[in-house]
């Protein structure tokens, strides 16, 4: 089966930020495969992929648990597409995935686990784990999209950033940079493709994946900070007004640090933050509200109302 | 060798108008200042920074050295190519105004490989907890960490 068909109807694994300060993000996620006739089904019972937290006292243990989630999609709900559209989630269950594939340890502490917890232990290969870009890129496409956009994007200036967890360490993602057509892992483009098709313009955005100093947001806050601002200003000057974001992480850090970043040091940026299946909603004729663009702590109504977007 | 702090104050005060004083200068001044953070960060790990190029420049050679057993290191993997792509750029012919804004762009490019390698140096687990995790009970190499890769 081709992905186009392969992707129509997928497990939908939204882990916990999107159910909590990513709930935009959901939202605009499920609006927007219903009005592109995609269908999720969101994986039953589904628990935490053991980011970040998990893996990094045993990684083992977060091997288990995102192989819990691939288990019960592809055993109890019989797909083989998992859709992850955190970035967090994604990366956690691709490293599953290769560590089920390469270490025998791992494949150990999860036949181990499964079998205390009752479930069939995941086997690699079951499913393919994908993230919302690839969904939407290859179920769809840039020209079926740019076919069914109402209005779009209108040349909103957008600087498209990817964050870490969607590209690094590259050999967790082997179907990544092999040629014409597929992601590449040092200079992401899906989101640029997918949100041109929906009318934008892709500025010349160099930092599309470097470390915002997320996981540090609360050690070493300053540097977080310091970290957003170059990127929020390197949009600026790019010329964006909007930073498009596909990881709950990422767009939480982006919004955080702009407030702070005004309140504590006085460095005012004005970019907004959406996610972009928050923008190709919009373009597709949803209304700001319905894709969850007001549940963002940065309001990007007003970017879009001034080029008559929505 | 300037300190972190004399080249994190010199980016931050960095104009456009000083690229244009500086002339061709200008890009050489950028990747020099790129290859100081990494050396920076070589010296406190009681390493040699090396003179050594790779794919003709010495920051690609210096951060692979620097990756070398720090998998968190490779985080700024793609700003160093980035950065060396931004030189590349600025020998390019191009408008005055194209050349300045490519050199603006290189700035932010160093400035974050400033901000995370000063953040490193003063907080060795940057980096370690998302993309590059690492169990921290566990040094590296002692346990099956997916994410050795080196640049």
């Amino acid at each position: 089966m081709d992905k186009k068909q392969a992707y129509k109807k997928v497990a939908y694994y939204p882990g916990c930020a999107l159910e909590g300060s990513g709930h935009g993000y959901n939202r605009s996620t499920k609006e927007l495969g219903k009005k592109l006739g995609l269908e999720l089904e969101e994986v039953k019972n589904w628990n935490c992929c053991g980011a970040m937290e998990v893996k990094n006292i045993d990684p083992k243990i977060q091997t288990y648990l995102s192989s819990r989630v691939m288990s019960i999609a592809a055993n109890e709900m019989g797909h083989d597409v998992v859709m992850a559209p955190c970035n967090g989630c994604y990366h956690n269950l691709k490293k599953a995935e290769y560590d089920l594939t390469n270490d025998e340890g791992s494949r150990e502490v999860t036949e181990r686990l499964s079998s205390k917890a009752g479930h069939q232990t995941y086997q690699a290969g079951q499913v393919e784990t994908i993230h919302a870009l690839d969904w939407i890129k290859d179920a769809i496409g840039e020209e079926e999209l740019a076919k069914r956009v109402k209005g779009g994007l209108k040349g909103l200036k957008i600087a498209n950033y990817y964050g870490c967890m969607y590209t690094r360490p590259r050999h967790i993602f082997p179907e990544k940079d092999q040629g014409p057509g597929s992601e590449s892992t040092s200079a992401p483009h899906f989101m640029d493709d997918l949100l041109a098709a929906a009318g934008a313009e892709n500025v010349d955005f160099a930092l599309k994946t470097a470390c915002c100093g997320g996981a540090h947001t609360l050690s070493d806050k300053d540097t977080s900070t310091k970290l957003v601002v170059n990127i929020l200003k390197a949009a600026e000057e790019a010329g964006a007004e909007v930073i498009a974001t596909e990881c709950p992480t990422c767009h939480a850090g982006l919004e955080m640090h702009q407030v702070r970043a005004e309140k504590e040091f006085g460095i005012k940026t004005n970019v907004k933050m959406m996610y972009f299946t928050q923008l190709l909603g919009v373009a597709l004729g949803l209304s700001p509200r319905k894709v969850g663009i007001l549940e963002n702590a940065s309001d990007g109504r007003a970017a879009l109302k001034a080029r008559q977007i929505a | 060798m300037r300190s972190l702090v004399a080249i994190e104050e010199w980016i931050e005060e960095w104009t456009p108008e000083a690229a244009t004083a500086s002339g061709a200068a200008a890009p050489q001044e950028m990747l020099g200042a790129a290859e100081a953070v990494v050396e920076h960060w070589l010296v406190a790990h009681e390493k040699a920074p090396t003179l050594d190029t790779y794919e003709g420049f010495r920051l690609l050679a210096l951060h692979r050295q620097a990756a070398k057993g720090d998998p968190s290191f490779n985080a700024c993997r793609e700003t160093c190519r980035e950065a060396a792509y931004r030189y590349n750029l600025a020998q390019a012919p191009s408008t005055p105004e194209a050349w300045r804004a490519n050199l603006a762009t290189m700035r932010r490019v160093v400035q974050h490989l400033v901000y995370f390698v000063g953040g490193k140096l003063r907080n060795a687990q940057l980096g370690e907890f998302c993309c590059a995790s690492r169990p921290i009970r566990n040094p590296a190499g002692e346990d099956f960490v997916t994410n050795g890769e080196v640049a």
